[in-house]
C-alpha cells in the first residue's frame, strides 16, 4: 500500500480534505472523494478536455494532475458557476449554451463550460476562427461545435453589455 | 410540432447536475478490471491468478472456467432464413482460444479501481501464440491463417440482392468504370465511454448501464443467464452519446450482473478510452469493388457492387447484419435498371464490426455518390446535370426498385435546386478557374443521397424477412393524470437527442395541452411496458408516431368523458386550441385538465365507464422511411502539404415533418462533422500482427472547432406517408451524406493534377501520395 498523503483542496469556496495515495488524479479526487460529478473523465490521457477545471484560476485538465499537486490550492468546477446565483439562474455562459443549443448528450459541456468561461472576459473582438481556436482543446462528438461557437459569442455580447434579458427560459 | 424549442434537458447538464453511470457510487460495491488479450491470436495455456489475490482490496478473479454452466453465448440476433451466417463460439469471457487483441479473458473485483486495475496486470496469462490473418483481402487468400480453425473458412457468410438484368445493362453502356473504394474502420467514441453498475435487491438485480438499447439489455442478459427477463432491472441514467456503440449488448455488461447475483455486492465496471478504442465495436471496415456501366448521356444502365466486408473475430449482437444492409441503398436516388450487390462478410484476428451512425448505409451513399461523379469526369458532363439525368422522378413515389425495397417518398430535384440556390455553382467553377492560375487547388464535391431508417417493419426486417430475431415496432403509454399532467412512457432510449423534449412536444399537441405539463419517462425497463431503443434514426418515426397514437386513444376517450360531461355525441366534440369543445357551442368546452378530472372522480359516470385517461401503443411501422438531400464540400488543397481547408460546406436534409428543428439542425451538425472525421483524419489501424496502432485519442484523432467551417443548413420536407406524423429520421444523415461530398471535392480540386480517384482517409500523407501517382499517370509513358 503506497503511503497516503494529506491534502486539503479548496473546490468552489468549500474545503475537502483527506489522506490520498500520491498516485489519485485530481479529477478522480474531485469525482469519487469530494463527490462532485460535474467533472467528466473523458480519455484519461489529457486529449478530450471534459476534466477541465480551473486551477487558480487558471483551465487545467483534471486527469493529468494528482490530488496532491492541488493541495492548498483553490479549485473551481461546474458547479461553482451558478454559485451566488438567485435560485434557478443560470451562468451567462451556461445560459447561451442553452439559448443556442450548445450542447446535446452534455458529457463534455462542463468540461467546454470551464474551459471557456475565461474567453467571455478576453478584451477586444473575437472572429469565428479565434472563437474557434479556443475551443479547440476539447472535444465534442454531438455538436459539431457550430452551436457552442454561437453560444461564445452570445455571452461575450451579455456579458460585455449586460442586462438584455439574459433569462427568459 | 415544428417549433423550435429549447430542451428541458439542458438545465441539469449544465450544471454539472446530469447522472450518467460513473456519477452514481453504491456502498459496498466492488469494482471490475479486465484482463484483455493482448495478442491477435493465441491458445490459452495457463491463467495464474494467484498473485493478483494476494494483492490490497481484491475479493474474487473470474475466468472463462468459471463461467461454464453459468453464462450462455454472446447474443448475435441475425438468422436469415436462405443464408448460412458462421457464428464462433464467443462467451463474455473467453476460454481456451483468444482470436482478437482486447478480448476479455478474466476479470478482476476489488474495492477500489485503482487496486482492480493494479490487480488485473497481476494476472499471470500464458499464451501460445497462433498465425493471424489481420486485413480481409489477406483472411481471404487461400493459404491465409484462420481465424476460426474449426470453420475451415474465413467466409461468415456471403449474401446477393439485386434485381434487373445485369448482363443487358452492362451491353447498353458506353462507357463501363471499375473502382476499389475503401471505407476504413471506423470507432464511434462517445466522449462518455461504456459503464455499468448492478446491485443485487433480493432475488433481483438492478443494472444502470451506458446504453442505447434497455429492454434488449435485459432481454438478451437474462437470456446468457438464464434468467427470467424480470429479475433484472435495466435502467439507463444520462448517456454521453451512442452513435451505434452502445445499441449493443456487451458481456462487461453481463458479467457485472452475474457477479453482482454471485457476491451479493454491487459491482461497477467503468471502460478506459483505451478500452473503448479497442472492444468497443467498430465500424465500416468495407472494401468496394465497384463496376458501372453508363450511355454516353449519362444515363447509368448497369451497377454491380462486390461488398468485402471485415467482421472482426466474435459477432457482437448486429456484426454480419450490418454490412449486409449497404446493398439495401447501393443505388442511391437512382433509378438504375440493373443492379447487383453481392457481400462477403470476413473473419479477421481484429475487435468486432458492428453499427457506427448510418451502419451499412453510409457506405452504400459513399459508393454510388463516387461512382456518379466518377462517370461524370469520364463523359466530362457535370456532377449536377448527371444527377437529375438519373433522379427517381417525384411523380415515381412510392419507387418500387428493382432490387426489392420500396422508397415511400421524395424529391430529389427539389433538394438540390435548394442547395443549388445556396451554393452559387458558376461563381463557384469562376472562382476555381481563376485559383487554378494563381497555383490553388480548390474543388466542389456533391452527395445526393438517400436512406433507408425508422427501423423496422417487422414484414421486411423480421425473421420471415430479411432475418433479424425480433420484431423492431416501438412502444408508449401515454397518462393523463389527475390534475391533467401528462406522463409519456416511451421504449426509445436517447443519448443525447433531445428527446425529452422533443416526444412532449408531440405529445402535447396532440392531447391539446401545453409542453411543459408533459413529462417524459425512458430508459427503465420496471417503468416502460417494453422497447427497442434509439438506433436506425428510428426514434421519432417509431417511437413518436408510437406516442402520437398513444395520444390519439387518450383523445378518443377524452371526446367520449366531454360528450358525457357535456351531453353531447362524442362524434362532435372537437379537440381546437387547447379545449374540447362541442361543435357548433364553442362556449360548451372543458380543457384537459377538466376532462382529467372527470376521468378519476366517476360517480357521476355511467355505470359502464371505465376510470382513468391512459393508453398504450405499439407501434410496428408498415415500411421504412427514407431521407434524403443534397450536400455539397467546397476544399482548398495545400498541394506542398497535402493539407485540405473545408472553405464551405453547405446541406439540404429532407427528413419529413420536423418536431423541433433547432434539434434537427443539430443531428445534422453533429453527423456532418463524424463525417469530416471519417474523410480526413479518423481511421482505426491494426499491425500485420493485428495489434491495434490507435489506442488512445492521440493516436484516433477526432475532429476540432479550428478545422471546422460554419455549416450552412437548409431543409425541404417532404412527408412520409408511413407515418401519421410524416416524419422520418435525422440522426444519421449528415453521416451519410458526408464523406463522399468530402472526397468528391478534393478529386475536383486535384483532377488538374492528374487525381482521378482517391479514397478515405484524407491524411496528408495520402493527398501527396495521390498527387505523386496522379503526376506519374499524366505523364508521357517512358516505354
Amino acid at each position: 500500500m503506497p503511503d497516503k498523503r494529506h491534502v486539503e483542496v479548496s473546490i468552489n469556496g468549500e474545503t475537502y480534505s483527506g489522506e490520498v495515495e500520491p498516485r489519485l488524479l485530481l479529477s478522480d479526487f474531485i469525482r469519487h472523494e469530494a463527490g462532485l460529478t460535474g467533472t467528466h473523465v473523458g480519455c484519461e490521457h489529457g486529449v478530450c478536455g471534459a476534466c477541465t477545471i480551473q486551477l487558480d484560476g487558471e483551465a487545467v485538465r483534471s486527469c493529468l494532475l494528482f490530488a496532491v499537486q492541488a493541495d492548498g490550492r483553490q479549485v473551481r468546477t461546474v458547479e461553482g458557476m451558478t454559485e451566488g446565483l438567485p435560485e434557478g439562474e443560470l451562468h451567462p455562459l451556461q445560459q447561451a449554451f442553452h439559448e443556442t443549443h450548445g450542447l446535446q448528450c452534455g458529457f463534455c459541456t462542463p468540461g467546454f463550460l470551464m474551459s471557456l468561461e475565461p474567453v467571455l472576459l478576453e478584451e477586444g473582438e473575437l472572429t469565428d476562427r479565434e472563437i474557434r481556436e479556443r475551443l479547440a482543446g476539447n472535444l465534442c462528438r454531438c455538436t459539431g461545435y457550430q452551436n457552442i461557437v454561437a453560444a461564445v459569442k452570445l455571452a461575450r455580447e451579455r456579458v460585455s453589455a449586460p442586462a438584455s434579458g439574459a433569462n427568459e427560459d | 410540432m415544428g417549433r423550435p424549442s429549447r430542451r428541458r434537458e439542458d438545465p441539469r447538464l449544465l450544471r454539472g447536475e446530469g447522472r450518467y453511470v460513473d456519477d452514481i457510487d453504491l456502498r459496498h460495491q466492488l469494482h471490475a478490471s479486465f484482463v484483455r488479450s493482448p495478442h491477435a491470436h493465441a491458445r490459452v495455456i495457463s491463467i495464474d491468478a494467484s498473485a493478483a489475490l494476494e494483492r490490497p482490496g481484491v475479493r474474487a478473479v473470474f475466468t472463462g472456467a468459471d463461467l461454464v454452466g453459468e453464462i450462455g453465448q454472446a447474443p448475435m440476433v441475425w438468422h436469415p432464413k436462405d443464408t448460412e451466417v458462421l457464428v464462433p463460439d464467443s462467451w463474455p469471457l473467453l476460454r481456451d482460444r483468444v482470436a482478437c487483441v482486447g478480448a476479455a479473458v478474466a476479470l478482476v473485483l476489488a474495492d477500489r479501481r485503482y487496486e482492480a486495475e493494479d490487480a488485473a496486470e497481476a494476472v499471470e496469462v500464458g499464451y501460445e501464440l497462433l498465425p493471424v490473418s489481420a486485413h480481409p483481402l489477406e483472411a481471404l487468400a487461400d493459404d491465409a491463417p484462420l481465424v476460426h480453425p474449426e470453420f475451415g473458412t474465413n467466409v461468415c457468410f456471403e449474401t446477393s440482392m439485386g434485381g434487373g438484368d445485369l448482363d443487358a445493362g452492362f451491353a447498353e453502356a458506353d462507357v463501363i468504370l471499375e473502382r476499389t473504394i475503401v471505407n476504413h474502420r471506423i470507432a464511434a467514441v462517445p466522449i462518455e465511454p461504456r459503464g455499468a453498475l448492478a446491485e443485487p435487491r433480493g432475488d433481483r438485480v438492478a443494472l444502470w448501464t451506458s446504453t442505447q438499447n434497455p429492454h434488449l439489455a435485459r432481454t438478451y442478459i437474462t437470456r446468457q443467464l438464464g434468467w427470467d427477463e424480470d429479475r433484472l432491472r435495466v435502467i439507463v441514467p444520462d448517456v454521453g452519446g451512442g452513435f451505434g456503440c452502445k445499441a449493443n449488448v456487451y458481456g462487461e455488461e453481463t458479467l457485472v450482473c452475474w457477479c453482482a447475483a454471485k457476491l451479493g455486492r454491487p459491482v461497477k465496471w467503468i471502460e478506459s478510452r483505451s478500452e473503448n478504442l479497442i472492444s468497443t465495436n467498430h465500424g465500416r471496415a468495407q472494401t468496394d469493388e465497384v463496376r458501372i456501366g453508363a450511355r454516353s448521356d449519362g444515363t447509368i444502365t448497369a451497377l454491380q457492387i462486390r461488398v468485402i466486408a471485415d467482421l472482426g473475430a466474435y459477432h457482437l449482437m448486429f456484426t454480419p447484419f450490418i454490412p449486409a444492409t449497404t446493398a439495401v441503398v447501393a443505388s442511391g436516388c437512382y433509378a438504375i435498371p440493373a443492379l447487383r450487390t453481392d457481400t462477403v462478410g470476413v473473419f479477421t484476428n481484429t475487435f468486432s464490426i458492428d453499427a457506427i451512425r448510418g451502419a451499412g448505409r453510409p457506405e452504400g451513399a459513399h459508393i454510388i455518390e463516387l461512382m456518379i461523379e466518377q462517370v461524370a469526369a469520364e463523359l466530362e458532363l457535370d456532377p449536377v446535370e448527371i444527377r437529375r439525368r438519373n433522379f427517381i422522378p417525384k411523380e415515381d413515389f412510392p419507387a418500387q426498385m428493382p432490387h426489392g425495397p420500396v422508397y415511400d417518398s421524395g424529391d430529389y430535384h427539389g433538394s438540390l435546386d435548394v442547395l443549388l440556390e445556396h451554393l452559387d455553382l458558376e461563381g463557384f467553377r469562376r472562382d476555381q478557374a481563376e485559383a487554378r492560375e494563381r497555383g490553388v487547388y480548390r474543388g466542389v464535391g456533391f452527395a445526393t443521397y438517400m436512406e433507408a431508417c425508422g427501423i423496422a417493419p417487422s414484414k421486411i426486417a423480421g425473421p420471415s424477412g430479411n432475418g433479424l430475431d425480433f420484431s423492431m415496432w416501438e412502444s408508449a403509454v401515454v397518462r393523463v393524470g389527475t390534475d391533467g399532467a401528462v406522463t409519456v412512457q416511451t421504449g426509445v432510449c436517447p443519448a443525447g437527442q433531445g428527446h425529452e423534449t422533443t416526444f412532449a412536444q408531440l405529445v402535447a399537441d396532440r392531447v391539446g395541452t401545453d409542453p411543459s405539463r408533459v413529462k417524459v419517462v425512458w430508459g427503465d425497463t420496471d417503468a416502460i411496458p417494453n422497447g427497442m431503443g434509439t438506433a436506425g434514426s428510428r426514434s421519432i418515426a417509431v417511437g413518436g408516431e408510437a406516442a402520437a397514437l398513444a395520444a390519439d386513444r387518450v383523445v378518443a376517450k377524452a371526446r367520449q368523458i366531454v360528450a358525457e360531461v357535456l351531453e353531447a355525441s362524442p362524434e362532435d366534440v372537437e379537440l381546437a386550441d387547447g379545449r374540447f369543445a362541442v361543435r357548433g357551442s364553442p362556449d360548451r368546452s372543458m380543457t384537459l385538465t377538466e376532462v382529467a378530472r372527470a376521468a378519476y372522480i366517476t360517480d357521476e359516470m355511467p355505470e359502464e365507464f371505465e376510470p382513468g385517461l391512459e393508453a398504450s401503443c405499439f407501434f410496428d411501422p408498415p415500411g421504412f422511411v427514407h431521407p434524403f438531400g443534397a450536400h455539397a464540400a467546397i476544399v482548398e488543397v495545400d498541394t506542398e502539404t497535402g493539407r485540405i481547408e473545408i472553405l464551405r460546406y453547405v446541406a439540404v436534409d429532407d427528413c419529413g415533418k420536423v418536431i423541433n428543428p433547432t434539434l434537427a439542425a443539430g443531428q445534422v451538425h453533429g453527423g456532418i462533422v463524424q463525417a469530416i472525421g471519417q474523410a480526413l483524419l479518423e481511421k482505426i489501424e491494426f499491425g500485420p500482427d493485428g495489434q491495434p496502432l490507435t489506442t488512445s485519442l492521440l493516436d484516433y484523432a477526432l475532429p476540432t472547432a479550428a478545422e471546422l467551417p460554419d455549416l450552412e443548413l437548409d431543409r425541404t420536407e417532404t412527408p412520409s406517408p408511413v407515418n401519421s406524423l410524416g416524419a422520418k429520421g435525422i440522426g444519421e444523415a449528415g453521416t451519410i451524406a458526408g464523406t463522399p461530398a468530402m472526397v468528391n471535392a478534393v478529386t475536383d480540386a486535384l483532377r488538374p493534377l492528374g487525381v482521378e480517384f482517391i479514397n478515405m482517409p484524407l491524411s496528408p500523407q495520402a493527398v501527396l501520395e495521390a498527387l505523386r501517382d496522379g503526376a506519374r499517370d499524366a505523364a508521357p509513358s517512358a516505354s
